[in-house]
């Protein structure tokens, strides 16, 4: 039985996906919940984010950087006029540490880092709440 | 498939001699649609960024790039000898604003105000030395676009964005509350107003001719009641920012993107209130206490036109050619660059629209006059788009120019009923 309630409907998980140890199906859906909720307003059902707006998170160098990094910028946002991969952006990305909690934060972190081309490692409950301390003291 | 179907229908209208309404630009999924009797051709593409342009009175085409293109910001084209357009670049700074008067191209980069002298043909005598007349707007990156137009008494006008979506302490973050007032109303959110003829001014040489403009990038002076006309980009993320008042679908439609007629002094409510364009009215926004019905803004001018919600009006032209029929003199056309803050609903509004006018006031509903740069209907995110309209400018001849900043193609729309 994969996954429970409605979201079973639509998740069909990659070969890839059912193949990794790490993060069962239901961290990667509720992964993919967070993600239409909470980042697909600006980032795009796509992920392709807007031109000179939002940075895209397909094939990311930021989103599938080092996960201390990728982390900190869901916790604390990003407000500086970025730029990726040769192309700036404009708008910023508010903080989500109150919004979402360390266990939102891995899920869609994990889901993120391995859809829209993506092929990084998963993101654990663990390595958010340490970045959360740090970032707190 | 797809492509030899189209270009096979193309073939046919072309042997039919027919005044078929759709010409092929450059290519065959963007196929521009038009009004009877209007013609496009692609004068340039792959300039990148084109963001505004502006035409000589002998056609000169100079557009202004958000981004660099081999090194260049300003790029100029000709067709001098009527065998197609050829061009050159100078300015090694990027930004939207450009206009053309009296023998002046002026340029914007995003914090400062340029001009250079035209020779008799058009041509810019020096391309090296630019004369800085406008230094330090504000750029906070986001909504940074330095717009201008011109009066005919010798005074600019340029946009200065608000640096925020609705002014809130934490800007775009759920629950954060309003400031109030809004510090941003002292130096952004309006519109400001310059001598063309004096180097180096800012701040405290402009008059802060209107306030409370979230984020102007289409505007135009209108030479028929000599007034200045500007097109607000309306807030964003009504449901995101506060899913207890607003749902997705309302968040998709609210607010209306708006067109505001200025006299110096005016207000036109941002962040304080929003236009809400089904119950006509100016609504407190939900971070100043606002709940969805609440009505505020008195001290503010209501808009003279409104448009669908997030569609981003980027330019704005009077057209005041003999080219194109009768009804569209003394009208406005708008070119939207297209939404991105509607998901889940379907993206909408990468096109070029005509809104009637008469005596100096819109005159019946817009209509979409210039569509399909995005080359789909079905757009879901706006990277998807093909080409996405920016700026608009008026030929000699009385052709409408249009440009793109998804990849930089410049359109000549002309007309020809026969």
């Amino acid at each position: 039985m994969l996954g429970t309630g409605v979201f079973s409907l639509n998740f069909r998980p990659t070969p890839a996906e059912a193949y990794l140890s790490g993060p069962g199906p239901s961290s990667m859906q509720r992964g993919q919940k967070i993600y239409e909720q909470t980042c697909l307003p600006c980032h795009q059902a796509d992920a392709g984010g807007v031109p000179g707006m939002t940075p895209p998170l397909q094939k990311s160098s930021y989103v599938q950087g080092p996960a201390p990094k990728v982390i900190g910028i869901v916790l604390n946002g990003l407000n500086d006029g970025v730029e990726i991969d040769g192309e700036s952006y404009s708008n910023p990305m508010p903080p989500f540490s109150t919004a979402l909690k360390d266990q939102d934060i891995a899920d869609v972190l994990t889901y993120v880092r391995s859809h829209f081309g993506n092929k990084a490692s998963s993101i654990s409950v663990t390595q958010v709440s340490q970045i959360r301390q740090r970032l707190n003291k | 498939m797809k492509k030899a179907f189209v270009y096979s229908l193309l073939f046919l209208a072309i042997i039919a001699g027919s005044s078929f309404k759709f010409l092929l630009p450059n290519s065959p999924k963007s196929l521009l649609k038009l009004p009877g009797g209007f013609q496009v051709h692609v004068i340039a593409d792959s300039l990148g960024a084109a963001r505004h342009i502006a035409v000589t009175s002998n056609g000169i085409v100079y557009v202004k790039l958000a981004k660099l293109k081999n090194g260049k910001g300003i790029i100029a084209l000709r067709n001098l000898n009527g065998d197609g357009y050829k061009k050159t670049g100078f300015g090694n700074y990027i930004g939207t604003g450009i206009y053309v008067k009296d023998g002046w191209l002026y340029a914007s980069s995003n914090s400062d105000i340029y001009r250079y002298r035209l020779d008799g043909n058009g041509e810019v005598i020096d391309t090296a030395h630019a004369e800085k007349i406008v230094t330090g707007l504000l750029d906070r990156h986001e909504h940074n676009s330095k717009s201008i137009t011109l009066d005919n008494s010798g005074y600019l006008y340029v946009n200065v964005g608000a640096y925020s979506n609705a002014c809130q302490l934490q800007d775009r973050a759920q629950g954060s509350p309003g400031m109030n007032p809004c510090p941003i109303l002292d130096s952004a959110a309006g519109i400001w107003q310059f001598r063309t003829d004096k180097g180096g001014q800012t701040y405290a040489d402009g008059v802060h001719y209107a306030t409370g403009l979230r984020n102007v990038v289409g505007l135009d002076w209108n030479n028929d009641i000599d007034q200045l006309f500007v097109m607000q980009h309306g807030r964003d993320q009504l449901f995101q920012l506060d899913p207890g008042l607003y749902d997705a679908k309302q968040s998709a439609e609210l607010p209306a993107e708006t067109m505001y007629a200025l006299h110096e002094g005016d207000n036109a409510g941002w962040p304080y209130v929003y236009y809400d364009p089904f119950q006509k009215k100016k609504i407190v926004s939900p971070e100043y206490g606002g709940d969805g019905k609440k009505t505020g803004g008195e001290n503010a001018i209501d808009p003279i036109a409104a448009y669908p919600a997030h569609m981003a009006p980027d330019g704005l032209v009077f057209y005041t050619g003999k080219m194109f029929p009768e009804r569209y003199r003394h009208g406005a056309f708008i070119a939207f660059h297209g939404s991105w803050n509607r998901a889940p609903e379907k993206q909408k509004g990468y096109f070029v629209v005509f809104q009637p006018f008469k005596d100096g006031k819109p005159n019946g509903s817009w209509e979409v006059f210039a569509d399909n740069f995005a080359g789909s209907d079905d757009i879901s995110s706006p990277g998807q788009a093909l080409h996405r309209p920016c700026g608009l400018a008026q030929g000699p001849d009385g052709a409408l120019y249009v440009s793109d900043d998804a990849k930089g193609t410049i359109y000549r729309i002309t007309y020809d009923a026969r």
